[in-house]
């Protein structure tokens, strides 16, 4: 038996999250007496194959194909199921990333598993039966899921397990699926991809800002304090119902659920559904000129006073504090 | 001249969500959600996929059917995506369970009553689970696009742009397809009088759920524990608020 975690490559390259997921797998598999055996599918160069040895997987399956250089959730899903069953995995762990998501029912559909999506603690493990905690109500609550199926699989939301070394390595072995041409329908025209972008669900660090802003215009000083932080930058929904911004910088109950360290909101009255997505983030600095403003309540630091003010002389002051 | 008309079938997923401003809260020793006050809506993210449908039929092109897996308490939030636009609804008589249970049941549905098109929202905002989309797909042999920000339909042709980490993808597909709709697909409609009128005479098929063995369950909840107060911070003193982050909070 062993657990099996599935590590996604961006253009050849393993991001945090990718470590994230083997070193939560290597929990599990130290828990249940398993190996830990990671796949990877896609162009990926063995010296960064190799390096998801020292994070804890003993085994490295290496999938490469031509036909498989674009992500495509069927195909990946057939792939990830055929190589759980070969190594006779328990558990499939993945990220719940804006892939994991497409990709996880699918392989838990084939292996007749239950899939506990968007996971953010390790489970209780007792015999066969797994105790997960995950986010509900879009993190106004938690829930605890109780998987009892033979095989399980675990989508695990990006930022909430810390990464762990271990100093072990790695055997790569390449692995040569079956390929179905039907589940090839769905083809990749063009990915677009800004590269000197953070991306938001990743980010340990989010400034966000809202209709406080006044318009579209005033957004430099928010990408400026981005800058020097090296954060993400986000907005509430009526920033991006406005189209100030894009949706896909739109933070809350209906966008994306954040999670990061530090979570800087300007401008942002803390309207419930912004705070259901951000509630989860460890520290959250707040500055508003209203000191009545919700988001005072739920708030770890706080400055009452004017965006326009405020933010350009935090920028300066980070900047004296990063070269000090 | 005489044109032959191709009808799409358009089949749009939604669930029924406590309304974004509820407080959440639990009954039974925290072992279920506390229903009592609350007021349920269309999940938001079905909500896009029900306009979109509605926008894809404009022209009279396309069929669009509304279903819920859900008791009859549903029924108002199943009226009001009638009121939105959908020709039909169809509900499965069943309390949700857990996403494979749903699924099943939708998938079900289709294989007796194949469409063209299946949207859904790209999660609920309850369970907050994006599984639906994909498992439904997956028994259904057909290829699905998890959150998709656009999509256009061209013929027999889907193209879908997907967000990924930090980008956007571009893909395309024919049809059949299952698509899980995000912000940017289409903006919510609101129902108009006429709308609200001719709801009340649509059809809603009552369909009985087949069996399904459950894989998962809930076994309890809780909520955060609330924060600490505020530590105010004089506008005049920026450099005490990046001390704080750097010495007391330590992300910086």
């Amino acid at each position: 038996m062993s657990i099996l975690v599935y590590v996604e490559n961006i253009e050849g390259d393993f991001k945090k999250s990718a470590f994230e997921v083997v070193s939560y797998a290597k929990a599990i598999a130290d828990q249940t007496g398993d190996s830990l055996t990671a796949i990877s599918i896609g162009q990926v160069a063995d010296e960064n194959l190799s390096k998801l040895g020292n994070y804890g997987a003993s085994k490295v399956l290496n999938v490469q194909n031509e036909q498989l250089k674009n992500f495509v959730n069927k195909a990946y899903g057939s792939i990830l199921a055929e190589a759980a069953k070969s190594e006779q995995a328990k558990v499939v762990v993945l990220s719940n990333s804006f892939s994991g998501k497409g990709l996880a029912p699918r392989i838990a559909t084939k292996l007749n598993a239950a899939l506990a999506d968007g996971a953010i603690e390790l489970p209780e493990i007792s015999g066969d039966t797994f105790k997960l905690k995950k986010s509900a109500f879009s993190s106004k609550a938690f829930a605890t899921e109780e998987l009892t199926t033979a095989v399980k699989v675990i989508a695990v939301n990006p930022n909430s397990y810390e990464v762990k070394e271990t100093g072990g390595s790695a055997t790569i072995e390449s692995f040569t699926p079956s390929l179905n041409q039907d589940d090839f329908s769905v083809i990749v025209k063009e990915i677009v991809r800004a590269t000197d972008k953070i991306s938001l669900p990743e980010a340990e660090i989010v400034v966000s800002a809202g209709r406080g802003l006044k318009g579209p215009e005033n957004w430099g000083i928010i990408e400026e304090l981005a800058e020097v932080l090296g954060a993400a930058t986000a907005c509430s929904k009526p920033v991006s119902d406005a189209d100030w911004r894009p949706h896909s910088e739109h933070v809350g109950q209906t966008g994306i659920v954040v999670s990061p360290n530090l979570y800087i909101a300007i401008g942002i009255s803390g309207a419930i559904q912004h705070l259901a997505g951000v509630s989860s983030s460890k520290t959250i600095v707040v500055i508003n000129k209203d000191p009545e403003a919700p988001f005072f309540k739920v708030a770890d630091y706080g400055i009452v006073g004017d965006a326009f003010e405020v933010v350009p002389k935090l920028t300066e002051a980070l900047k004296k504090f990063k070269n000090s | 001249m005489f044109k032959t008309l191709i009808i799409m079938k358009i089949l749009v997923c939604i669930s029924n969500v406590p309304d974004t401003t509820s407080k959440i809260t639990f009954t039974d020793n925290n072992t279920a959600f506390n229903s009592n006050g609350i007021q349920y809506i269309i999940n938001p993210y079905d909500e896009i996929a029900l306009a979109k449908a509605v926008e894809l039929a404009e022209g009279g092109n396309a069929s669009v059917t509304v279903i819920n897996v859900g008791d009859q308490s549903t029924e108002p939030t199943i009226r009001k995506a009638l009121a939105v636009g959908a020709d039909e609804a169809v509900r499965i008589n069943a309390a949700p369970r857990d996403a494979w249970f749903v699924a099943n049941q939708i998938a079900n549905y289709v294989k007796e009553n194949p469409v063209d098109l299946i949207l859904t929202g790209r999660e609920s905002i309850d369970y907050n689970g994006t599984q639906v989309t994909a498992i439904v797909a997956e028994l259904l042999n057909l290829p699905s696009v998890s959150i998709a920000k656009k999509l256009t339909i061209n013929n027999n042709e889907a193209t879908i742009e997907r967000e990924i980490e930090g980008g956007k993808e571009v893909v395309s597909t024919s049809l059949p397809v299952v698509v899980g709709t995000a912000e940017g697909v289409a903006e919510p409609k609101i129902p108009n009088m006429r709308g609200i009128m001719s709801a009340r005479t649509k059809p809603l098929n009552v369909i009985e759920p087949i069996d399904v063995t459950v894989l998962s369950k809930i076994t309890g909840y809780e909520s955060p524990t609330p924060r600490g107060a505020v530590t105010l911070v004089d506008a005049g003193n920026v450099d005490e608020l990046v001390n704080l982050l750097h010495s007391k909070a330590k992300v910086i």
